[in-house]
Parts: C-alpha cells; sequence; structure tokens
C-alpha cells in the first residue's frame, strides 16, 4: 500500500501545479485586464477604492459648519498623537456657556493613516479623503488645521 | 539560399587563402570569441526584458513601458546602468577570490557553448562526447558560486552558496540520469548523431512516455541546476537579501546576472537538442511530402524557436510556483526525482534493447 500512496502523492502534486500553471497560463494569454494604474497619465480619471485612506479632513457645509463638538474623542484615540483639539468657550444663543473647538490640529507628518480617530468620533465630524498626494517642500505645511477659520457647530449636533 | 554553415565555409575558405592554416585557425578563434560575446550581450538583454514581459503578463501587470517602443530598451537601459556604478569590494573580502569569482561563472557559460549546434553544420567544436562535457563543464559553475559567497565575508552569502553546493550536487544526479536516457536510445554521446537519430521524429514523441518523464524530470532539474524559482535557494531575496552575490555590485554583479541568463539559454538548448531535436525540422516517420515543406523552414529558426519555447516554460514555472524550503528541495530530489528517474533508465535501456519506440 505504501507505493499507490507514494503515487497518488506524486499524481496529486503534479495535479496541482498543473492547476497553478493553468491560471498563470491563462493571465499571460489575457493581457488586456490589467490591475495596475497607470498613475501620472491617468490622473484625472483616476479610480481609488472607496476604503482607501489618503488623510484626515472635516467637511464643512455650505453655511461653513462643521460637526465637531470638540470632545477630543480622537485626540484620546490617536496611538501617536497626531491630533490635538484646542477648545474654547462659545457664549450660545441662550446665554449659556458652551465648549467648541477653537482649532483643531493635526499632524500628517506623524499619521498612519489607522482610522482609529474616525471610529472614535462619536457625532462624524471627521472622515477619510481619498487624496495622495501630500509632498511639500515645507515640513511646516504638514500641520493643518482641519475646521476652516470662522466656522462653527452644526445646529442640532450635541 | 544563405544559411549559417555557408557563411562559415566562405569565411573559413578566404581565411584559409589569404592566411597560413595555422594563423587562419588564430583568426577564427577569435572570429568565434568575439561571436560568443557578441551572442553573450544579446542573450542578455534578449532574456532580461523577455523574462520582465512574462512576469508582468502572468501577474497581470504591464511591465516596463517607458524607455523606447514598448519598454523594448529597458534591459538597453539597465546595462548602461550598471556598466556606470562603482563595483565595491568588501574590506573584509578576499579580494582576489572575489574578484574571480564572477569570470569563472562567465567562462563556465561560455565554454557550455562550445558543443552546440545553433544551425544544421554551424556548430563551434564537434566532439565525439558533447554530452559528456556538457555535464562535466556544467558542474564547475557551481565553483564560482562558492567562490562568491566564501569570499564575500558574509554570512548571507556563505548560507545561500551553501544551499546552492547541496542544490547543485543533488539535481545532477537526476539532470544526468534524464540525459542519459536519450543517449541510450541515440547509441551516441556526440549531439550531432543524436540530432541526425532524431530525423524522422523528435525522441519526444519517438521515445514516448519513458521519454516524456525524462523530459519533465530534465527540465525540474535543469531548473533547480541555474539556480532559478522554485529552486532559487541560493539566492532566496526574500531570507537572504541576495544570497552569494550580496556583496557584488556593479559590473561583478552583472556579471552574474548575465550568466545565469546565458545559463538559462544553454540549458535550454541542450533540451532542445536532447529532447526536441535540436536544429531537425519537424519531421513525421515517412510522410515525405509533409516532411519537406517542414524543411523550408531554415534550421537556425527551429533550433532557436525550440529554446525560446523552452526559457519560455522555465519563466512560467518561475512566476508560477512558490519557492521550495532547503528540506523540501532535497526531499523532492532524493525521495521523488532520483527513484523515478532510476526506474525510468532501467525502462528506457529495456525500451531501447527490445525496440520498442518508433
Amino acid at each position: 500500500m505504501f507505493i499507490v500512496k507514494y503515487i497518488k502523492e506524486v499524481f496529486n502534486a503534479v495535479k496541482s501545479l498543473f492547476v497553478g500553471l493553468r491560471r498563470t497560463g491563462y493571465y499571460f494569454t489575457h493581457h488586456k485586464e490589467i490591475i495596475t494604474q497607470q498613475y501620472p497619465d491617468n490622473r484625472d480619471t483616476l479610480n481609488l477604492p472607496e476604503r482607501f485612506k489618503g488623510e484626515v479632513v472635516m467637511p464643512h457645509n455650505e453655511n461653513n459648519e462643521h460637526r465637531c463638538t470638540g470632545c477630543t474623542a480622537c485626540e484620546l484615540a490617536c496611538p501617536n498623537g497626531t491630533i490635538k483639539v484646542i477648545t474654547k468657550f462659545d457664549i450660545g444663543t441662550d446665554g449659556k456657556k458652551k465648549k467648541a473647538i477653537d482649532k483643531l490640529v493635526y499632524h500628517l507628518e506623524l499619521c498612519t493613516m489607522c482610522n482609529l480617530c474616525i471610529i472614535a468620533c462619536p457625532s462624524d465630524a471627521i472622515v477619510m479623503a481619498q487624496t495622495f498626494e501630500h509632498s511639500v517642500f515645507d515640513r511646516a505645511e504638514l500641520t493643518k488645521i482641519l475646521n476652516n477659520p470662522g466656522s462653527k457647530i452644526m445646529e442640532g449636533v450635541e | 539560399m544563405w544559411s549559417f554553415s555557408k557563411i562559415a565555409d566562405l569565411v573559413h575558405q578566404s581565411l584559409n587563402h589569404t592566411f597560413s592554416p595555422t594563423l587562419a585557425t588564430i583568426i577564427e578563434m577569435v572570429i568565434v570569441g568575439v561571436c560568443v560575446i557578441g551572442l553573450f550581450a544579446v542573450l542578455g538583454l534578449v532574456l532580461v526584458i523577455m523574462e520582465r514581459k512574462v512576469s508582468a503578463w502572468i501577474q497581470i501587470r504591464l511591465g516596463p513601458n517607458r524607455v523606447g517602443p514598448k519598454g523594448m530598451f529597458q534591459s538597453l537601459a539597465d546595462t548602461v546602468k550598471l556598466l556606470v556604478k562603482e563595483g565595491m569590494t568588501p574590506s573584509g573580502a578576499d579580494k582576489f577570490l572575489f574578484n574571480l569569482a564572477p569570470y569563472i561563472a562567465l567562462i563556465v557559460a561560455m565554454l557550455l557553448m562550445a558543443p552546440l549546434a545553433f544551425a544544421k553544420d554551424f556548430q563551434m567544436w564537434d566532439l565525439n562526447i558533447g554530452v559528456l562535457y556538457v555535464s562535466a563543464i556544467s558542474s564547475v559553475s557551481v565553483i564560482s558560486i562558492l567562490m562568491a559567497g566564501w569570499s564575500s565575508n558574509n554570512k548571507y552569502s556563505l548560507m545561500g552558496a551553501m544551499r546552492s553546493g547541496a542544490q547543485i550536487v543533488s539535481y545532477e544526479l537526476s539532470a544526468g540520469f534524464s540525459v542519459l536516457s536519450v543517449v541510450v536510445l541515440a547509441g551516441s554521446l556526440n549531439l550531432n548523431t543524436i540530432i541526425q537519430s532524431q530525423a524522422d521524429g523528435w525522441w519526444i514523441f519517438k521515445g514516448h512516455i519513458p521519454v516524456m518523464i525524462s523530459f519533465v524530470i530534465f527540465i525540474i532539474a535543469v531548473t533547480a541546476e541555474t539556480n532559478r524559482a522554485p529552486f532559487d535557494l541560493a539566492e532566496a531575496e526574500s531570507e537572504l537579501t541576495a544570497g552569494f552575490h550580496t556583496e557584488y555590485s556593479g559590473m561583478k554583479f552583472a556579471l552574474f546576472f548575465l550568466a545565469e541568463y546565458v545559463n538559462v539559454f544553454i540549458v535550454c538548448a541542450i533540451g532542445a537538442t536532447l529532447f526536441l531535436g535540436g536544429w531537425m525540422p519537424f519531421h513525421i516517420g515517412h510522410w515525405d511530402g509533409f516532411n519537406h515543406v517542414m524543411d523550408y523552414i531554415p534550421s537556425s529558426i527551429w533550433f532557436f524557436g525550440k529554446t525560446f519555447f523552452l526559457i519560455f516554460l522555465i519563466m512560467w514555472f518561475r512566476w508560477t510556483f512558490p519557492r521550495l524550503r532547503i528540506d523540501q528541495l532535497l526531499n523532492l530530489e532524493w525521495k521523488y526525482l532520483l527513484p523515478i528517474s532510476l526506474f525510468n533508465i532501467l525502462l528506457v535501456t529495456a525500451m531501447a534493447i527490445l525496440g520498442w519506440y518508433f
């Protein structure tokens, strides 16, 4: 029975190799379907997958309003201290003092695009953008302030 | 009609007319040497671009497409880059052996060119023990790898070289046995006689199943002997950085690279000569009409076509199969290939004696 097992082993090994060869042979003969992008040439038509994580941005609506309450959950969630939330106190419409963000400082040069801040954010104020051409000549340009100047919190976001 | 053998005859006659026979022989040797170096350069360029294109298409990529039309001059640009780079020698290295090793690798490849028949009656050296010569010289190539690994004074290089030694020594056995099966059938060690014996059909068809088995074993063994994936343990880019040529740079590295590709060409040429009839056109038994049509295709095209088909096969293997571990590698040789090829050579011998081939 040993010899039967031996021959079976050889046969199965050869068969599995042929399965692999058939697959790559198919790819070789059908080289119309290309998975790589011709990047600098197709910059205008570049299609990135939805899950691509380029940098953290804070979306604003047309009235220059964002959804950030300044709760610093993202700052606490960040493993390498990329986000710094500077808060201030606004006087609300009802005359009460209310906590709001002054600046949300984002250090792109420290960010590893791990997505933990986006997960931690309770009010969906920050999202991952699909931009990826981040090279600059001055390192200071990589430290960004995410909220627009003069922006305020959206109505109804607590 | 022009053919390689006619050009060679013409050169031979005109040289003998103008010079004394000794001087003519020396000049012919120089011409042959220059031709071999030229062939090396062309082969290096063509095979590198072919490898990169084949690998790209197999991996659903485009491959090099910037230099020249469809990226066809990429390997030329790479060669220029390698030529202008500095050839470093590490301070702890054995300088003499370190600088000698790439040349040995290249000289072995050059010597292996000698008995190959590139076209009908076109051969550098028609020697009566061609097959023995090839198998003897090809085992010298391990010396250059061991030399490079040892003299680099680097543990990765030494490990790569030792693996390569174990690998080449074991795989030479099954390569030898598979070559021997054709020698048994043809009854000669002369490569020309072996080609002539395939005039009524190539050995892979005439010798049916046993020769096909030895052809498969031959392809596996030569892939291992030329240190190509899936048997590239000597280089093992992911584990040993680059194995025996970790410390080499510039033109010395290029010589190793060139020798690898020329070796691939040579083993494929040997395989084509032994199993697929070398320059012999595709003939079927006594179908004279069909055979005449096939004879119109020049013999050099047949030879290079078969050789490049085998090279493509080996490249296809490289980009499909994962690399073997060193224990799996030696298991494959000693537990599977060697018993199978020993049994196979017995079968072929019985077949040759009883005349059970076409």
